[in-house]
């Protein structure tokens, strides 16, 4: 078999990439080991927000991912028909509150410098936060509107990105593990080992999310990610009294934070399914998957404090993943400067879901040589704060 | 030191564990969910309306009241009921975790336990398979129905059918009928060739597992006293009625399980009792690391021991094997567990192997067949929870190219309800081709034994190694 991309994983990210590359005309294999959209796109939510992005490279992304989704839902609706189950996409906004006199000052600050970066920002008072949302806790400091703040259904999405990558003509080949790499006499990157025989290919994409830095390694390469452990309670089934994204400030310094001790934020969301979903925790505990009732516990105050009405409301499920984390808290989207013929598309941390399309995108653009929708730089493996991080060129 | 043994649900499993465990000089903590002792099987009448007719009702009763008279007697075996494991912790020693008070109640105890073993004796729940109208009003599990009946004295309707398959049909029907109930017919699904495939071929074996013998063959004096029709290789494969069952429709099944073109009959009901088997509650095994085996039941050796170190496994949740099965497994797990000395156990021992047989009986007579899914239509609701319906499992299956239980259930919403999948996962994975023994999900997964109020959560002591709250 040969294709003109391999694309290793069939997670969000990978179907993203592997729909667009089919779509620009390009041959393209999906290896997948286990069950497409099995993994950490199947372990978090499906949030995309822009309200938690200090301005930066990933804000920018984060925005025009904000712009594109509606236009990338309506065409995966289109294409896929009334029979594929909906993305759910909801522009329903999000609210950022603080709790405390000490949050309150921060929060507003850091809204203020996001609305500079092209963010729309609406800042609340207590009324008008209660108006928003009636079941909040009273009690808070400060809160933020962020209109642009969306969701979607993770597994939803992810399918329906490779269906489309399917009906485009790509090959997704299930329960197929990419082993290694097959070189020609030059020692360059030709094609990828896999149990069921070699897949020659003109280039060979990593998205393995957390395991990225393994799948890497089996071609020879290395990239920089690590897994950072997240837990996700669901409710039981109730009159909807969550109508935005709602969370707590302290979230920021979660995601902008590297400390490998637990942190936790509460998002509080609810669902189509008439559930809430409270997420989530943030631990540096390798690839262990075993449960801690602490984390769960430490989500769960948080929410409660948030919404105090959520004391009575039972948790039926819990559930948890790892996102694949880098260390300067940036994803690579790009050519592997070091190996000719190898690309990267990973280390989305918590946001891959909502990034997915975009990075796509920006993916295509630089492998097919158009026109790039954002400045690819800041997305290199070559950049200058993952330097410290990287092995050699071979 | 005395060994301490937890021992985790007191049906006929874990009771024999407990006395086991004891006899062999243990400190026992015996825990169940339920407000009283005796699991699915011993299940009464709650004890301020005690009734002589328990001993009629059930078969082994004296032998249950020893084994409550004894935990309750025994000041080395603390009993705790209503005390829900929630969930179960292996980053140190094995901890469980667990509520105590009324099930519904907020505010419960929340208590962490470990112990020198525990025994997992969690037993399972009924399985029923879906057909069209079985989300009528009218329609019960059998289990439900059974339970309804032995600990309420209630039954489901008047006039009732009992169908599904294996030995449990029987007893459900004696229930109903001491109830006050008319059970019109007892429809097997297993073919008769089957059927005495399971049973006949070696009788003796049968009869020499304790009291399973003659306990069939009263439940089948029963039946030929009552006159209740007990068919073979039939089903109920329709409910109808106008907002409750009014008729049930039964065909005759050929030997996939398919049923038999123009054989279709109704008869007026107003309850249909249907169980297809067994589904072993495999939750709290598994959050503990225990292997599960092909069969999907809990992996153990000839001492009943897991894959886990001190971790012991006994009852349902190894084979269903019935009562019989369930209380020497109890006393081997509950006696080794304790430390005690294989050589007391030989006649336990060779018990098990005989009941180890019935439960291999009772798969090939009864085991679920394919052919079933041809009574389903695209508007059958598979997973009764979030009313999914079979047509669009099938078709998001094929739209999304999915055979895996995880992207499905997402999809679908099929499995994410309030039962977490215990009623439909199996029945999700059939229907979808979905492969457990290799996945890495299945419908027994549940790190969350059951719900807990996020009030209950948030309350939860924080622990030292549990990092620190940044608020
Ligand atoms: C608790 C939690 C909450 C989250 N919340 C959000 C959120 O609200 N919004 C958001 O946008 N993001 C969120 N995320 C992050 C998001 O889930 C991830 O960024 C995203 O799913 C990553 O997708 P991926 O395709 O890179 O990885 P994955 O989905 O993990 O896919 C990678 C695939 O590669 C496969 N693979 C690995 N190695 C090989 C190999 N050698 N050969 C073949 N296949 C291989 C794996 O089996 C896997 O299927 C959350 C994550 C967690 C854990
Ligand atoms: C509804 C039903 C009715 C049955 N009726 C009959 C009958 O009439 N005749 C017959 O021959 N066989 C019957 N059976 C089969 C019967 O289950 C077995 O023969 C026998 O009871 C198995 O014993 P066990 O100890 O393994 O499990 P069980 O008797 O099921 O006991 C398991 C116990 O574990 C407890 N438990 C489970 N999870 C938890 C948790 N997370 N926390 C705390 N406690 C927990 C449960 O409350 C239960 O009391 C019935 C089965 C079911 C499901």
């Amino acid at each position: 078999m040969n294709a003109d991309v391999v694309v290793i994983g069939a997670g969000i990210v990978g179907a993203a990439c592997a729909r667009a590359l089919a779509r620009a005309g390009l041959s393209v294999v999906v290896l997948e080991r286990g069950a497409a959209a099995g993994a950490t796109s199947a372990r978090g939510e499906g949030n995309l927000l822009v309200s938690d992005k200090a301005p930066g490279p990933e804000l920018d992304l984060a925005l025009h991912a904000s712009a594109d989704w509606p236009r990338l839902a309506a065409e995966l609706a289109d294409e896929l028909g009334a029979a594929f189950p909906s993305v759910e996409y909801q522009r329903k906004g999000g609210v950022v509150v603080a709790l405390t006199e000490a949050g309150a000052e921060p929060l507003r600050a850091f809204a203020n410098g996001q609305a500079a970066a092209g963010v729309a920002v609406e800042h609340l008072d207590a009324a008008a936060a209660l108006a928003f949302e009636p079941d909040l806790n009273p009690a808070l400091t400060a809160a933020v509107h962020y209109p642009q703040d969306a969701q979607l259904q993770p597994v939803v999405a992810a399918e329906a990105l490779l269906a489309s990558a399917r009906l485009a003509g790509a090959t997704v080949l299930t329960g197929t593990e990419a082993l290694g790499a097959v070189r020609d006499r030059a020692g360059r990157l030709v094609g990828v080992r896999t149990r069921a025989g070699d897949i020659g290919a003109g280039a060979v994409l990593v998205a393995a999310g957390p395991w990225s830095g393994d799948a890497a390694a089996a071609l020879g390469a290395d990239v920089p990610v690590r897994p950072r452990r997240g837990m996700v309670l669901v409710t039981a089934r109730m009159a909807q009294r969550v109508r935005h994204k709602v969370y707590d400030g302290d979230y920021f310094g979660a995601t902008q934070s590297a400390a490998a001790d637990l942190q936790t934020s509460s998002v509080v969301e609810s669902t189509p399914g008439r559930t809430v979903l409270i997420g989530s925790s943030r631990e540096q505990i390798g690839f262990d998957d075993r449960l801690r009732v602490e984390v769960l516990a430490q989500i769960a105050r948080r929410a409660v404090r948030l919404f105090p009405f959520l004391a009575d409301t039972p948790v039926i499920r819990a559930y948890g993943g790892f996102r694949p984390y880098m260390p300067d808290h940036l994803p690579v989207v790009g050519p592997d400067h070091r190996h000719p013929g190898l690309w990267h598309a990973t280390g989305h941390e918590g946001a891959g879901i909502g990034l997915a399309g975009v990075t796509a995108s920006l993916l295509c653009a630089q492998l097919t040589g158009t026109e790039p929708p954002l400045d690819p730089a800041p997305f290199q493996l070559a950049r200058p704060s993952l330097a410290a991080h990287l092995g050699g060129t071979p | 030191m005395s060994v301490s043994v937890l021992v985790i649900g007191a049906g006929p499993a874990g009771l024999s564990a407990a006395v086991a465990a004891a006899d062999a000089g243990a400190m026992v903590t015996l825990l169940d969910a339920g407000d009283g002792l005796g699991g699915q099987y011993w299940r009464h009448l709650p004890p301020e309306r005690s009734s002589v007719r328990e001993a009629r009702l059930h078969h082994g009763w004296p032998l249950f009241e020893r084994l409550r008279e004894r935990v309750a007697a025994d000041e080395a075996i603390t009993v705790l009921t209503e005390a829900q494991v929630w969930a179960v912790e292996t980053t140190g020693a094995v901890t469980v975790r667990v509520l105590v008070g009324p099930a519904d109640a907020a505010g419960r105890e929340p208590l962490a336990l470990a112990a020198d073993a525990i025994v997992f004796a969690t037993g399972a729940h009924d399985r029923t398979l879906p057909f069209p109208g079985w989300n009528l009003p009218g329609t019960f599990s059998a289990g439900a129905a059974q339970a309804l009946a032995k600990g309420e004295r209630i039954a489901v309707g008047r006039r009732a059918v009992v169908a599904g398959a294996g030995p449990f049909l029987l007893p459900v029907a004696r229930s109903l009928t001491d109830a006050g109930a008319e059970v019109l017919g007892v429809y097997e699904a297993a073919r008769p060739l089957h059927a005495a495939k399971g049973w006949l071929a070696r009788p003796h074996r049968l009869l020499g597992a304790a009291r399973k013998g003659p306990e069939l063959a009263g439940y089948l004096g029963h039946h030929l006293r009552r006159r209740i029709p007990y068919r073979l290789g039939a089903a109920v494969v329709e409910a109808r009625g106008e907002g409750r069952v009014e008729e049930a429709v039964i065909a005759r099944l050929d030997a996939d399980w398919a049923p038999v073109p123009g054989t279709e009959r109704t008869v007026a009901v107003d309850a249909v009792c249907v169980s297809h088997g067994f589904t072993p509650r495999l939750e709290l095994p598994i959050a503990a690391g225990c292997r599960t085996g092909p069969d999907r039941f809990v992996l153990v050796d000839a001492d009943q021991r897991t894959s886990v170190p001190g971790v012991y496994a006994a009852g349902e949740i190894t084979g269903i094997g019935g009562v019989d099965a369930a209380l020497v497994e109890g006393r081997i797990a509950g006696h080794r567990a304790a430390g005690g000395d294989r050589s007391a156990l030989r006649a336990d021992l060779r018990r098990r192997r005989a009941a180890d047989d019935v439960a291999r009986r009772i798969e090939a007579a009864h085991g679920v067949r394919p052919g079933w899914r041809a009574w389903l239509r695209d508007d059958t609701v598979v997973c009764r929870c979030e009313e999914v319906p079979y047509g669009r499992l099938r078709d998001t299956a094929a739209a999304t190219a999915q055979d895996s239980l995880r992207s499905l259930k997402l999809t679908t919403r099929a499995g994410l309800g309030i039962c977490q999948a215990r009623m439909c996962g199996r029945t999700v994975e059939e229907l979808t081709g979905a492969a457990p023994a290799s996945a890495a999900d299945t419908s027994d997964q549940r790190p969350l034994a059951a719900p807990i109020r996020l009030g209950d959560l948030a309350g939860l002591a924080t622990t030292p190694h549990g990092g620190k709250d940044t608020q």
